[in-house]
């Protein structure tokens, strides 16, 4: 799950972990009223969307008087922002971050992040700040340090200190940037976070060590337990389908193609799509219904898939294990009915009571197509969709 | 001879008493599979299906002589339940758990350290030798008892490929489904040493998808010390960056863990890789008449 970076500094802050002073808007008047609370000589105006790339979609300005504030805040709000991270069809801003302006001295990366290698967490550091630390990795992987992280000890202040060094924090910021790390990996393992990344860390004029921007994620099985972050989520930035799914328990994720895919297993969903795609077709969706699919579940599934209008044929593709074939067979002759499916539809069903489930198909009357294999039915649906 | 698991394997599951553990107890029964004993807290002293239900997991082994665990305990509890079953000195846990936070997992990974017991999981279907032994939740039925080894991240897509061999004729000699999550216990290396080791497998498959380097590793591995021919599926190909695609650890990030990559070093380290997933069968029994081993992997 992700937040915003005003939300990620507001759990930072409450960890001891230095941001700079700022305060949440949602309209022009609360940018400018924010910008007189905090009264410093310079204000950062900066779009609250889930994506990175903000400051060159011209999300980030910095006004030097109030008149400035309220021109950048009415000139942000409501403005759509492309960037790397949006995709083509970009993100409205909705709130704006009114934040204190600082005098930078220089950028630094820190980041933490799950080592898959290593199943352990791992502090990353790189003196190349404000840059993609994906780019600093391919060209200049020798700038980026890391430890990794024993959870018996958690971060040592050796190894913050050690990262601290190599970055060449100066040594009056030294102290800091070492308070600074151990407190990021305090707020990542008691708030349960997936990735937290600073970038840019600053080191400012009077030596101050502050996290200028802040990328918290969360780990979406943790949420039982962080009941504070689940509800930070902000479903505006999120694909409304699969805010829908996830009400379901169902694992759903948006496509631009226009075969709608119903499978069982994660890994079956996007042997699914790839298929599809080998036989010159193209998926509109991801979608993993789960081993406990009842007939509701499927009818939401179908109702989900459909809500894409570019969709024009569905695919399903199920292999019963634990789910049972004549238990969907009867969900999807459900769920056709109720509404009213008037598009291909190809089914191919294999696993447990696999001969009940076709029959279910067969008698059903419904004009619904059936393949003996997965790419048979990628074929079938291909062909029927052209 | 098979990998991890046998007839002689005893079994006890972790959460019988919750409905889907109790569902799976009995298709594991009807299997054949050794179910000796069961646990919940607070629940010990009862039975279940006439299996005896205790508190511990140390009361449970004491009482029963069992050697591997099952886990269906749900995930807010579910390293718990792994880290119970590691101090019991089980030879194997088997986690069939899926959500559990990855946090809670790299504090179990640690625990594990040093430790007799293997974990298989989490979020994983389970391991089957054919007509021995089935722990987990996998259909029985499609497996037939042979001499292919399978390894896959992916429940539905092992049953896929075991499906494929079965109808082809080909038995499996043990099917190991290592699980979807970023943090796992058994890794493909671990799993293809086992099978390279066992002398009734003769050829392995390995069905990886996008995420991680796991994969990556696994073909380097093969093309240092196997001795038996392998070949694979990678699953997501078609899978846009920075979605997490059903599974925890399919996600590809920062550019890394994409299938291209994963099947470019695949084919590098001398293993076939499946086009799409319905021909993973054929893949395999193409490779298996090359190197002359079809007559001795056709088992029915």
């Amino acid at each position: 799950m992700n937040i915003h970076e005003y939300q990620g500094k507001e759990i930072m802050r409450d960890f001891g972990v230095s941001v700079p002073n700022g305060h949440v808007a949602y309209t022009v008047d609360e940018a400018v009223e924010a910008a007189k609370k905090l009264g410093s000589d310079v204000t950062v105006v900066k779009a609250q969307i889930h994506a990175g790339g903000r400051g060159k979609a011209g999300g980030v300005k910095i006004a030097k008087n109030l008149d400035e504030v309220r021109t950048y805040a009415d000139e942000i709000l409501g403005k759509t922002l492309v960037t790397h991270q949006t995709g083509p069809e970009g993100k409205e801003v909705k709130r704006l971050l009114i934040e204190e302006g600082c005098d930078i001295k220089s950028e630094y990366y820190v980041g933490l992040v799950l080592d898959r290698a290593t199943s352990r967490v791992t502090m990353m550091a790189s003196e190349e700040g404000g840059t993609e630390i994906e780019e600093v990795a391919e060209k200049t992987p020798e700038k980026i340090f890391k430890e990794v992280i024993d959870p018996v000890t958690g971060l040592t202040p050796f190894q913050a200190r050690r990262l601290a060094f190599n970055i060449n924090i100066p040594k009056e910021s030294l102290g800091k940037a070492v308070k600074f790390m151990l407190g990021l990996y305090d707020v990542f393992v008691q708030k349960d976070c997936s990735v937290a990344e600073i970038n840019p860390l600053v080191t400012t004029g009077d030596g101050e060590v502050l996290a200028l921007d802040s990328k918290l994620n969360f780990d979406d099985n943790a949420l039982f337990r962080q009941k504070d972050i689940a509800e930070l989520r902000d479903l505006e930035e999120e694909d409304p389908k699969e805010v829908e799914a996830s009400k379901y328990d169902l694992s759903y994720i948006a496509l631009d193609g226009n075969i709608g895919c119903m499978v069982n297993g994660a890994g079956l969903a996007m042997a699914t799509m790839d298929t599809i795609k080998h036989y010159s077709g193209d998926p509109a969706n991801f979608l993993d219904v789960g081993g406990g699919a009842t007939t509701e579940k499927v009818t939401e599934a179908f109702k989900i898939i459909l809500s894409d209008e570019n969709v024009k044929g569905i695919f399903v593709n199920i292999f019963g294990g634990i789910m049972k074939c004549d238990v969907i067979a009867e969900g999807v002759v459900e769920a056709t009915k109720q509404i009213g499916l008037t598009l291909p539809l190809v089914v191919r069903l294999e696993g447990t009571n696999v001969d009940a489930g076709k029959k279910i198909l067969d008698e059903s009357g419904l004009n619904i197509t059936s393949a003996d294999s997965m790419a048979e039915g990628a074929q079938k649906i291909v062909e029927l969709v052209k | 001879m098979s990998v991890y698991i046998d007839k002689n394997t005893k079994v006890i599951v972790q959460g019988i008493t919750g409905s889907t553990a109790l569902f799976h107890t009995k298709q594991m029964v009807e299997y054949g599979t050794q179910i000796v004993g069961g646990v919940t807290p607070g629940k010990g002293g009862t039975e279940v299906e006439g299996i005896p239900v205790f508190n511990t997991v140390a009361e449970a082994v004491e009482k029963t002589g069992a050697n591997a665990s099952v886990i269906y305990v749900p995930a807010p509890f579910a390293a718990d339940a792994i880290m119970e079953a590691t101090d019991s000195d089980m030879d194997l846990a088997i986690c069939i758990t899926e959500h559990i936070p990855v946090l809670d997992m790299i504090k179990v990974k640690r625990y594990m350290e040093g430790k007799k017991t293997r974990l298989v999981g989490p979020n994983c279907p389970g391991v089957i030798t054919p007509d021995e032994c089935k722990i987990g939740i996998m259909p029985g039925y499609i497996h037939k008892k042979g001499h292919v080894g399978v390894v896959s991240r992916s429940g539905t897509l092992t049953y896929e490929a075991v499906h494929q061999l079965s109808e082809a004729g080909i038995g499996q000699s043990t099917a190991v489904g290592i699980g979807g999550d970023p943090v796992n216990g058994t890794d493909f290396i671990d799993a293809l040493k086992a099978f390279n080791e066992d002398p009734d497998t003769e050829a392995v498959i390995m069905i990886g998808e996008i995420g991680g380097t796991a994969e990556e590793e696994a073909a380097e591995w093969v093309k240092a010390n196997m001795s038996k021919p392998v070949v694979g599926f990678i699953g997501g190909r078609t899978a846009p960056p920075g979605k997490r695609m059903g599974h925890a650890g399919a996600i590809i990030s920062g550019g890394k863990g994409t299938a291209d990559e994963k099947i470019r070093v695949m084919n590098e380290c001398g293993i076939q890789v499946a086009e799409t997933p319905s021909v993973m069968g054929e893949t395999l029994i193409q490779v298996l008449k090359d190197q002359d081993l079809f007559e001795k992997c056709k088992t029915h």
